[in-house]
């Protein structure tokens, strides 16, 4: 039987408008991909208005599509960074 | 320091924390909020930030140049809502000389502005709101 792995998702600026939330979790089964939680967040309501191309960051660094995701982790949808 | 606050900025106080008898030369960057974007006439600005990356990319990026450069750096972004002309960036960065000191000031605004996780939101004098998206 394969185990779920549970990770927080957040959302800044657009992106949280979008998905109607600024954090939430996610269960994901196992071994599971930045790409696969990306994908099930479009699933989400809202999700289906998220651009073809996302910024992720896990754990507060920027993060590949293909680099795995453990239990626990936190994994961040970024928009285009506007600061300064 | 941390690089995120919602005090005012103190560009004095910023100077100060990298000043040292042997660096003859500070060079400064301040970023205010603007009163125009694109044609549109703006009243203030909201910033918000992803704290945990957005210190872990400031302290690479003061650390990167401060490997490049012979200098002592700091960097300060407020977030939470500023009015026209209130500043939202500092930098400072201090060498012995304003070679390094230009350079190296010039490389953390610049990557900052790249690569650290900060957003903001418009408001305009129309009554309307949006999120400022940075031409790629």
């Amino acid at each position: 039987m394969s185990e779920n792995a549970s990770i927080r998702i957040l959302a800044f600026a657009r992106y949280a408008e979008l998905l109607g939330a600024d954090r939430f979790e996610l269960s994901l089964p196992n071994p599971p991909t930045v790409q696969g939680a990306l994908n099930d967040v479009r699933q989400l309501p809202g999700g289906e208005h998220l651009p073809t191309r996302v910024l992720m960051a896990l754990n507060a660094r920027q993060a590949q599509l293909s680099d795995p995701v453990s239990a626990g982790d936190e994994l961040a949808l970024l928009p285009p960074m506007a600061g300064g | 320091m941390a690089l995120l606050t919602g005090e005012p900025l103190d560009l004095g106080a910023l100077v100060a924390e990298v000043v040292g008898p042997h660096r003859g030369a500070v060079a400064t960057f301040l970023g205010l909020v603007r009163d125009h974007h694109e044609g549109r006439s703006v009243l203030r600005l909201e910033y918000s930030a992803y704290p945990d990356m957005a210190e872990a990319e400031a302290t690479a990026i003061l650390g990167e140049a401060s490997d490049r450069w012979p200098v002592e750096l700091a960097a300060r972004h407020r977030t939470g809502v500023l009015e026209v002309g209130e500043a939202a960036v500092a930098v400072a960065a201090a060498g012995a000389h304003r070679g390094e000191a230009f350079e190296a000031c010039r490389y953390v605004i610049e990557e900052l502005k790249r690569r650290v996780p900060i957003w903001k939101r418009e408001y305009y004098a129309d009554g309307s709101v949006g999120w400022v998206e940075p031409r790629s």
